[in-house]
């Protein structure tokens, strides 16, 4: 088992957390959904469970939204999560040379993780910076103006 | 009063204390004396000129001169050179380090920065530094001058149009939120910037965030609102924390919370963040996704002025709408009508983006040609190529080809080129761009951005990529073309909302001016542009070749034989377009067919 089972007591303090410094109230719901996302990483069923609880909302209404929006995950995701942006400007400024050394260094395709639970390879939506392109973040780190060649140098620095 | 012709400000930081400032103060006073110009220049202590590594240092205006590293021995020289002979002394006056700005270069002839005017040249994350450049004075005169009645008239004789994309009326949306009897009612800045290759709004939020406040302040008045909020998405996390930090610092100084500026009137602001979705820049589905739900967009009517969020009335407006508000109220809607052309007023910040030379963000008026703003503000197009397309508004936009480079950029006429100004994202492609990979992309992008909550956009772009898709690997076929365009024109009747109205727009654009290409890909199983994997292929030239062994040693796949000085084949079925062997090649033997 690569991805390990988080702690009911870190979910329980992430959800307590989270609903504390927004408050129990359905329109709070994203804020909350994404800080647990943030802390633990994605969004294990029992920490939905027990937001469902705190907030009286009915579980699948918060799967519904959990499901919609990418930046929430009810997956597992790796330890350190790389976002490629694949859209139009990045790819006309040789995006697609980018992605071709991410996937032949990682071995991964889109939406995969690796076998070890070190990475997440995504694709995301623009980010904003398509002066700079091609553009990839990782974890909160943000890389512009990427070459190919540079990618292997890029992921060695993370562990 | 004493009039001074020059003012002197020492900085007499601890640093620059530790470094003689008081002494060079001190010689300065003697020697202005000394000169007999003491009536006329004033010399006056200050903090915070910014390097005081290079400490004593002083800045004297209204020249701006900031000069560095003196001391008490220099200032008679200063005196001479700076305040006798009227010239800079040019020895002690610090070389600035440059800064680079990849994304907003120094205004352009052609250039008016109404919105961007405070980008890169303020604090952001100082309140003063806005307010001295006329920052809430606006403000200020609507709270003591007009009454929102009027403030709603200014707008509208300003001709402002929302820059969201949709291009409606300022004025009027105000007019209805206000006629809207019921209560309370909300302002809603839309900072969901998705377009991809747009980043105006994120640069204004992140430079000048006040100017956003400002206009969401006054706009709140006009309507009727006490409070607001600006949903803004999670991928702009600076720009969120930049405008938490102006909104405190806002309300520190009583220009947002309860009786602004002492006139009875309340409002504050709240930011949202958003989570990963580019619908959520539809306004029914931002409310949507503020309540907590999916940010699934509903019908119109009722429209959010009389029922959006919370099911009460809302004004909602793009970032860009707001921030054009205090210059309006300022200088005065004639002065903002007196820029653009008959119906599209004022200007409009775009993000140049792809194969121009200078891409980064711009601010003309309205009116400039798709030409100008490509060769003259962007500086043409990179590395001297041909220039084949460019598109407008973002992925819900068409593609222009060069027949129309000299529209002028105004909201009726490019919807009659088939395209749509949209937030202002411009892509400019060259000639090595495939116009059906174009289409491609943006169609999967949409795809993946739908919400899915109707069946015309959820089943029909997922139809329409899939046929792309297999145009742009070779297994195009007769019939592909028709199918297509029935699927625009039924995608675009029957979507719920402007994303799937507008998914149909990249295809049908590029059919229109373009057709050549899709029909090579089908029936040729040619790429023109030389883009599309399937339907290249890399060839070795005989009679160039030496036979040298470089490629087929660094060929990953080894697709590549051949004998040691023997012209080599690249075997077509194994080859997987990597052009690793044209980057090594020496003697440029290998092309691409």
């Amino acid at each position: 088992m690569t991805f390990e089972q988080i702690d009911s007591s870190v979910i329980q303090k992430s959800v307590d957390e989270a609903i504390q410094r927004y408050g129990a109230k359905q329109d709070e719901l994203i804020p909350i959904l994404s800080e647990v996302n943030r802390s633990i990483g994605y969004l294990p069923g029992e920490a939905l469970d027990e937001i469902s609880k705190q907030l009286k909302l009915p579980k699948s209404q918060l799967f519904s939204v959990a499901s919609f929006y990418r930046m929430l995950s009810t997956k597992p995701r790796g330890r350190h999560v790389i976002q490629f942006c694949e859209n139009a400007p990045c790819h006309i400024a040789g995006g697609r040379q980018v992605w071709q050394a991410l996937v032949d260094e990682l071995h991964l395709e889109a939406e995969e993780n690796s076998a070890d639970g070190k990475w997440s390879l995504l694709t995301t939506s623009c980010l904003g910076i398509c002066g700079v392109g091609p553009v990839m973040m990782i974890d909160d780190d943000i890389y512009g103006n990427v070459d190919p060649k540079a990618v292997p140098d890029i992921l060695s620095r993370y562990h | 009063m004493k009039y001074y012709r020059s003012h002197v400000l020492v900085c007499v930081d601890p640093e620059c204390l530790k470094k003689g400032a008081h002494e060079v103060e001190d010689a300065l006073q003697d020697e202005l004396v000394a000169q007999g110009l003491i009536d006329e220049v004033q010399v006056l202590e200050t903090s915070r000129i910014g390097d005081c590594a290079n400490g004593p240092e002083l800045m004297v205006y209204p020249e701006g001169v900031h000069y560095t590293n003196l001391t008490p021995n220099d200032i008679p020289y200063l005196v001479e050179e700076h305040f006798l002979k009227g010239r800079i002394a040019t020895k002690f006056v610090q070389e600035d380090k440059k800064v680079i700005d990849e994304e907003l270069s120094a205004p352009t002839s052609k250039e008016v920065r109404v919105v961007l005017r405070n980008c890169g040249v303020i604090d952001p994350e100082n309140i003063e530094d806005y307010i001295a450049e006329d920052g809430y004075q606006a403000l200020g005169e609507v709270l003591t001058e007009y009454s929102p009645e009027q403030v709603i008239d200014i707008v509208l004789r300003s001709g402002l149009r929302g820059r969201g994309g949709a291009g409606f009326p300022t004025g009027k949306k105000w007019q209805f939120c206000r006629a809207s009897a019921e209560t309370p009612k909300y302002v809603i800045c839309n900072a969901d910037e998705g377009d991809p290759g747009a980043f105006m709004n994120r640069r204004v939020l992140e430079g000048d965030p006040h100017s956003v406040l400002e206009g969401m302040i006054i706009g709140a008045y006009a309507i009727g609102s006490s409070q607001g909020y600006i949903y803004c998405r999670a991928e702009y996390p600076i720009a969120v924390r930049t405008l938490n930090i102006a909104i405190k610092q806002a309300r520190n100084m009583g220009l947002l919370g309860k009786n602004i500026l002492g006139s009875g009137f309340d409002f504050d602001i709240e930011v949202r963040m958003g989570a990963g979705a580019f619908v959520c820049g539809e306004e029914t589905a931002l409310m949507a996704s503020i309540e907590g739900r999916r940010g699934e967009p509903r019908p119109r009517p009722p429209f959010p002025a009389v029922k959006g969020l919370f099911m009460k009335p809302s004004n909602i407006n793009n970032v860009e709408t707001y921030s054009n508000i205090p210059q309006i109220i300022l200088r005065g809607p004639e002065w903002y009508a007196s820029m653009g052309t008959e119906k599209s007023k004022g200007t409009k910040t775009f993000a140049l983006a792809g194969d121009v030379k200078h891409t980064g963000l711009i601010e003309v008026p309205f009116g400039l040609t798709l030409r100008e703003i490509i060769f003259d503000v962007g500086g043409g197009i990179k590395d001297d190529k041909e220039f084949k397309a460019i598109q407008t508004g973002g992925p819900m936009g068409g593609c222009l080809p060069k027949e129309y480079l000299d529209l002028p950029m105004d909201y009726e006429e490019l919807a009659k080129a088939g395209s749509i100004m949209g937030s202002g994202g411009l892509v400019v492609m060259d000639e090595g761009t495939c116009m059906v990979d174009i289409a491609r992309f943006f169609m999967e992008f949409i795809q993946d951005e739908s919400c899915g909550k109707c069946t015309p956009c959820r089943v029909g772009t997922k139809r329409m990529l899939e046929i792309l898709e297999r145009i742009c690997d070779g297994k195009g076929q007769e019939g592909d073309i028709e199918t297509l365009e029935m699927l625009c024109e039924q995608i675009r009747q029957d979507s719920l909302c402007g994303l799937g109205q507008g998914a149909p727009n990249p295809v049908v654009s590029t059919l229109k001016h373009f057709r050549d290409e899709y029909e090579a890909h089908i029936y040729e199983k040619r790429c023109p542009a030389k883009v599309c994997k399937s339907l290249i292929r890399y060839e070795i030239v005989e009679g160039v070749c030496t036979g040298c062994t470089v490629c087929a040693r660094n060929c990953p796949v080894t697709a590549i034989t051949g004998e040691r000085r023997q012209t080599h084949v690249i075997d077509p079925d194994i080859c997987i377009r990597c052009g690793i062997c044209m980057q090594v090649c020496n003697f440029n033997a290998i092309v691409i067919k």
